[in-house]
């Protein structure tokens, strides 16, 4: 394997920069996705049959907690790429800890945001509204989820393995998709949240 | 037993009853076969772990041609039924699931695994690579694709077919009107193939992008690798729109969700707006890369080089661009109002303008060039008025007050058969004897191949002229029947019997195969048609690195150059080759999507938990998994590339 050593150790080998690409292109095609999931939640947002309205079952405070989870989450893995940069090991391993922890509280609240609604009747049965809410809601918090297994089994190998231009070039491409699914929360609060609510 | 009731199928005939026990047996025959001839590793070894893109490639070929004539079954019984008023060989039930299963199967399972083999086949010889940027997911892509071609095909025997035509618009689709499990399937099997051809999507556009020869810009990039690269682009911005809706559609029939129902307010239009916004870029991902091969084909056999070059390129990008901006024509009928229905009318005219600038660039690479017929030719020379008619009709149909006659008539059938198939079939089928010497080391019969060429466009003027007569007299489309005081009993006929000359030309293609297979010459070196592009600079059959010094280029006809003009394409010397290894997860977790699949369908939740499951469990070890591939050795190298000298002579 050819190493070029003037270039950060994710892009380090001709393997590396393609898969970073590759992944840049996987998340134009992930932009896509969610574009589609907004549209319909656009097209059905006001077609809620007998079920209730945005308005009437969004709650500020747990969303709140999320976003302000996620957006922190994101601020730290930046800080864990930044480590990896100048070839910290720990303190990688300490940012892509806490990015999973702060993950995993997202989704906690996420959890009871799903059990509270279902629980006050906007089921996935409900209404258009509710299926296409619900829907781009859990397609995010699926991404959540793999991205949490994805991002543990990243850290035992840099555990196990050190920074190679391997596992370097993995938690790069982590990071990518970790920023994304912030963006698109970003985008689910502005649009879906507080524009539901007012 | 009670278990055991849905899996029978709902309407059962003797014509199922018999395909069952013909698949049945075939499938007996080829197991027995493999075990006794001992196989089983060969087969596990050389073709099930592969990573070569040209042994892939060679499987989407066969999975295609196995398609093609599934395909063609049901279009010969479609015919069959409508060539006689009242007819009674299929009910309306019946009749139904073929014309569903005939779209879905040669758009999505024979025409896109047949472009998807030219692309693993010809993207790295063409642009002097060693292979695509992601052997693995490759694998990947092709046996998520095999899977989901299988469990559709699966319909049929197991549970009952699809039947709401190959579009499934809601409420049709829904669990009412459409009660067996044959949407299901088809929800879940385009899917999960859906899934293979989103990532081989985003596989080739990382390849052509990254891995192209030393001085091959993007505009010194051969024709087709070009079509590849845009038909790539749209598919990865398309089918996530498909894997939404088709997801959508599941959660509909399968856990009674509200989004195309008509009631809770559900939106029932909101399927057929996202279908087409998917659909409609669909077909350009299929009738770009078919441009592609009939630019190399043209310009080959005209020995000429490609006229307009830039405005080929140019006139695909427009094309790609506004196959997203057109697809409310598939629908003027139904309720848009007359402002939307204009603006769409108005883009869907503007494709014929970059589509006439390609038609009008193939017939000056043509004008005062020094023609070849070979059968490929034959084919390129065949579609170039052949298309432009179905062009023509399209713009017809373009015209939204005019299309309230021709909506879904057998008007909309013919134009759209006759763009497809002088469009990609004769393209698959050109490229398929263009580049058969490079893949297997001997030619197909031009006689016989010219033979095909003139019957199967003899058949296709037969079967679908007729329809836009019938279609304009208001014949509908997707009807079993008519009565005989319509008046379309003698048309159809004539149809039928040009379906049946099709279906010769088809037959004549295999024997072409076998006839060449016997008697062909083996004894044609490496460059057989004098071509002009970098997959003929290599040796036939092509070594697994493809090339043991990689090219360098300095124009759009490298190789051409190199023949003709001393431009010296191998300079460096050869050096020790890195190569992926083999791997059996990529079918391992395919065939979890396999079951995983079918349980969905079925709803059998424990083995759906189990199955997908076990996917993340083959995701999870590829993460773990150390492979860093393996090095051929220069001595390998030369001793391959000896042999393959002395072989040519």
């Amino acid at each position: 394997m050819k190493v070029d050593n003037s270039l950060p150790l994710e892009y380090s080998t001709e393997e590396n920069s393609l898969k970073i690409l590759g992944f840049w292109i996987f998340l134009g095609a992930e932009i896509m996705l969610f574009a589609t999931l907004f549209a319909v939640y656009f097209t059905l947002e006001n077609r809620i049959g007998n079920g209730p309205s945005g308005a009437e079952i969004f709650e500020i405070t747990p969303v709140l907690f999320e976003t302000f989870l996620l957006l922190t989450s994101s601020f730290v893995i930046g800080l864990g790429i930044h480590a990896m940069r100048l070839g910290n090991k720990k303190a990688t391993m300490v940012f892509f800890s806490i990015t999973l922890l702060l993950g995993a509280g997202f989704l906690g609240f996420e959890i009871y945001e799903f059990v509270h609604y279902i629980h006050i009747g906007a089921t996935l049965q409900t209404s258009a509204f509710t299926a296409a809410l619900l829907t781009t809601l859990g397609t995010h918090g699926l991404h959540v989820i793999l991205g949490l297994f994805w991002g543990l089994f990243i850290l035992i190998q840099i555990k196990k393995r050190g920074l190679t231009p391997e596992t370097a070039n993995k938690s790069f491409i982590f990071s990518l998709y970790w920023h994304f699914l912030d963006i698109v929360w970003i985008f689910i609060f502005s649009f879906i949240y507080l524009k539901g609510m007012m | 037993m009670e278990f055991f009731k849905q899996f029978a199928v709902p309407h059962p005939s003797f014509l199922i009853y018999g395909a069952m026990v013909s698949i049945g047996l075939a499938m007996l025959a080829i197991v027995v076969g493999i075990t006794y001839f001992k196989k089983w590793g060969y087969l596990w070894r050389e073709w099930i772990t592969t990573v070569d893109h040209k042994r892939i490639g060679i499987m989407y070929l066969l999975t295609a041609l196995l398609m093609l004539f599934r395909g063609g079954v049901d279009a010969i019984m479609m015919r069959y039924q409508l060539s006689m008023p009242e007819n009674t060989f299929l009910d309306s039930q019946h009749y139904n699931e073929v014309f569903t299963t005939h779209g879905i199967v040669m758009i999505l399972f024979m025409a896109m695994p047949f472009i998807t083999f030219f692309f693993n086949y010809l993207i790295p010889l063409q642009i002097g690579a060693r292979d695509v940027a992601f052997p693995r997911l490759n694998a990947l892509s092709f046996w998520l694709f095999f899977m989901g071609m299988g469990l559709f095909n699966l319909s049929f025997i197991i549970g009952g077919s699809p039947d709401a035509g190959w579009t499934s618009y809601f409420p049709l689709a829904n669990n009412e009107f459409s009660p067996t499990v044959g949407t299901n399937y088809y929800m879940i099997a385009i899917q999960i193939a859906g899934i293979g051809t989103l990532i081989s999507g985003i596989n080739f556009i990382t390849t052509i992008l990254k891995m192209r020869a030393p001085g091959m810009s993007l505009m010194k990039m051969p024709m087709f690798t070009w079509s590849a690269f845009i038909a790539n682009v749209i598919v990865v911005f398309a089918f996530p729109v498909l894997t939404v809706l088709l997801a959508m559609g599941t959660m509909d029939r399968l856990f009674g969700t509200n989004f195309f129902t008509t009631d809770n307010g559900g939106m029932d239009m909101l399927w057929a707006n996202l279908f087409w916004v998917w659909g409609h870029p669909e077909v350009y991902i299929l009738i770009l890369p078919a441009f592609g091969l009939y630019s190399e084909i043209i310009s080959t056999f005209a020995r000429r080089n490609l006229y307009g070059y830039k405005s080929m390129v140019a006139s695909m990008v427009v094309i790609s661009v506004f196959s997203f901006i057109v697809w409310t024509h598939h629908f003027f009928t139904m309720g848009q109002g007359a402002l939307t229905n204009s603006i769409f009318s108005i883009t869907t005219m503007a494709i014929a303008i970059p589509t006439g600038v390609k038609i009008f660039n193939w017939l000056f690479t043509l004008w005062k060039g020094k023609i070849v017929f070979t059968t490929p030719m034959l084919y390129s020379v065949l579609f170039i008025p052949l298309f432009t008619l179905g062009g023509v009709t399209g713009v017809m149909l373009a015209m939204s007050a005019a299309d309230y006659q021709y909506h879904n008539t057998m008007f909309l059938v013919a134009h759209f058969h006759n763009v497809i198939i002088p469009g990609v079939v004769y393209a698959m089928i050109a490229g398929l004897t263009f580049y058969w010497p490079k893949m297997f080391g001997f030619m197909l019969n031009e006689r016989i191949g010219k033979w095909t060429a003139w019957i199967m466009s003899i058949g296709f003027l037969l079967s679908f002229m007729p329809m836009y007569i019938t279609g304009l007299d208001g014949q509908a489309r997707r009807m079993s029947t008519y009565s005989e005081a319509a008046g379309f009993s003698m048309l159809n006929m004539v149809s039928f019997v040009g379906a049946g000359i099709m279906a010769i030309s088809f037959v004549l293609l295999v024997y072409n195969i076998y006839y060449s297979i016997r008697y062909a010459s083996r004894d044609i070196g490496s460059d057989p048609w004098d071509a002009r592009s970098l997959e003929w600079a290599t040796h036939t059959p092509v070594p697994e690195y493809n090339f043991a010094v990689i090219p360098e280029v300095a124009s759009t006809q490298a190789f051409w150059d190199t023949k003709k003009n001393g431009h010296e394409l191998f300079k460096g010397k050869i050096e020790k080759i890195h190569m992926p290894n083999n791997s059996g997860w990529p079918f391992i977790m395919a065939c979890f999507f396999f079951v995983f699949g079918f349980a969905m369908v079925f709803s059998i939740w424990p083995v759906v938990i189990v199955t997908l499951i076990g996917i993340l469990v083959c995701m999870a070890y590829r993460s773990f998994e150390k492979d860093h591939g393996r090095y051929i050795s220069v001595k390998e190298i030369e001793e391959t590339e000896a042999k393959l000298r002395g072989a040519k002579k």
